[in-house]
């Protein structure tokens, strides 16, 4: 429990100083360059700041904190992966978030509910077992679990889904969580910048300067800046800054879209998953659920909604509940996903020196935050791959070998 | 989306198939171009022509579209000289 409250409460210096300041001048020249402040940009600059003594930082964001991926979407936390890669790096984020409101002295709303990936045919029931062995080998805690379980968890759910795709099983997965994910950005912001690291929103980096093959500097909407790291964290706009420095990579930008209902009174406490109905839904503290599907199906760089995206998740959301028939949905969103064809992420290294990629996070960034601000901190502070992220370079795809993590990384395949 | 044969229809009943990109011959490319064309895409925001499938008639066809703001300059079907402009 955080005990910051009870302190401010005490207190005589009201109100409370603002999460993070606002610096008038850029500086001339800085260690690292972090091009974004969400999650994943602000994670590193917390660790590089903490973790490795790094503080000349500079985190820029063309629009405000949080603001992209971070802020969009479902908030789901897991490690329930399918490659010994993939599982290894999600479960250190897993441990990191739980420690994560106490480190930041900031309360996340971080909840443990259980997660189950509903498994609805045969070939399902195999994958769910597959990852099942994998996961157990590294010592996460999945389990393959039967129907009467799942009734057992969530009594409301139709388990024939409208008798169009009868539950057979599930994957449980114990730690699965979900957080506030404002806080998220605002905890590692705020932390970073009590330890120096300067975050400038409204500025937009507009080329990278490389002199024979290293990084030099940065030209942004707000002046030059001298440095000879930059790291990139952002997401959907990825391939707008490796396209300015010339590097070729798998990265598609497809919109990832989600809803939110009106608030009803608790009745869903696991986090339900469903690959063949494409739909993940939990409820949160506020009662609302937080309901997501599948990638928009064609390529747009673009944050726009779609009623398509709403009838289409509303039909199967009914399937697995059909007393929500009479539930409004009072929000929808998307963001766009920088999605890989093999549905792990880019990171570490590139052939440009200095300049790192945190990248290809499609629809499972945001719980790898923790895990992706730590070692990438550790890449860009020794100029070295963490072993955690070697399966996650950029030129794997040169070699011929992906990190295949479709079966565990998306929904609707 | 104006599919070229059956004119404007809803974008639900169009399957996306990606950019028209041209093909290295897969004898003559070394394994970085194979790698290349198999695996990276031009990612970044722009006007594309891209292939789309209308799936109750079946006719596959190229749009010009722009992926920043989802606006569709122009649908024709596939020729010769589709081919040519890309390559």
């Amino acid at each position: 429990m955080p005990w910051r409250l009870l302190r401010f409460a005490l207190s005589k210096k009201h109100p409370e100083p603002r999460m993070f300041r606002a610096h008038a001048e850029l500086k001339r020249s800085y260690d690292v360059v972090i091009i974004g402040a969400g999650g994943h940009g602000l994670a590193a600059a917390y660790y590089l700041a903490r973790d490795h003594g790094i503080t000349n930082v500079a985190v820029l964001e063309q629009g405000y904190i949080g603001g992209g991926n971070t802020g969009r979407n479902t908030t789901i936390i897991r490690s329930n992966y399918l490659t010994p890669e993939g599982a290894k790096f999600y479960d250190m984020s897993v441990k990191l978030w739980q420690d994560l409101s106490e480190d930041f002295d900031l309360n996340l709303f971080y909840s443990n509910r259980g997660h189950y990936t509903l498994a609805h045919t045969d070939s399902a029931m195999r994958t769910m077992r597959w990852r099942a062995e994998v996961n157990k080998h590294y010592g996460i805690d999945s389990e393959v679990v039967d129907a009467a379980a799942v009734h057992k968890a969530c009594p409301m759910m139709d388990l024939s889904c409208n008798g169009h795709a009868p539950i057979l099983g599930a994957l449980f997965h114990a730690p699965g969580s979900i957080a506030r994910h404002d806080a998220v950005a605002w905890g590692y912001g705020r932390g970073a910048d009590q330890r120096g690291v300067e975050i400038h929103q409204q500025t937009k980096v507009t080329g990278i300067e490389i002199v024979a093959g290293k990084v030099k500097g940065v030209h942004t909407s707000r002046g030059h800046i001298a440095t000879s790291k930059v790291l990139c964290a952002v997401a959907g706009s990825t391939p707008r800054i490796t396209k300015m420095i010339g590097i070729d990579t798998p990265l598609f930008i497809h919109p990832l879209q989600a809803m939110v209902s009106e608030p009803l009174k608790p009745w869903l406490d696991p986090i339900l998953v469903s690959g063949s109905l494409h739909v993940y839904v939990s409820q949160t503290a506020r009662g609302e659920l937080v309901m997501g599907a599948s990638l928009d199906p064609y390529e747009l760089h673009n944050t726009r909604s779609t009623f398509d995206f709403v009838e289409g998740l509303s039909s199967h959301m009914i399937d697995m509940f059909p007393f929500l028939a009479d539930v409004k949905v009072v929000r929808q969103w998307a963001g766009m996903a920088d999605m890989t064809p093999d549905f792990a992420p880019l990171m570490g290294k590139t052939e440009v020196e200095g300049f790192y990629l945190d990248a290809g996070w499609g629809t499972w960034g945001f719980k790898a935050t923790p895990a992706s601000g730590k070692t990438m901190s550790y890449t860009v502070a020794n100029d070295r791959n963490h072993e955690l992220i070697e399966g996650f370079t950029l030129d794997r795809f040169r070699k011929y070998a992906p990190t295949g993590e479709k079966g565990a990384a998306s929904v609707g395949h | 989306m104006t599919c070229p044969i059956n004119g404007p229809r809803p974008v639900s009943e169009f399957f996306y198939h990606g950019e028209l990109r041209p093909m290295p011959d897969p004898q003559a490319a070394t394994d970085d171009a194979w790698a290349d064309y198999v695996f990276n895409r031009n990612g970044a925001p722009g006007v594309k022509r891209e292939w789309w499938y209308h799936l109750p008639s079946g006719v596959w066809f190229i749009a010009e579209r722009d992926t920043a703001t989802d606006q569709v300059l122009r649908t024709y079907l596939y020729s010769d000289a589709v081919a040519e402009a890309v390559q």
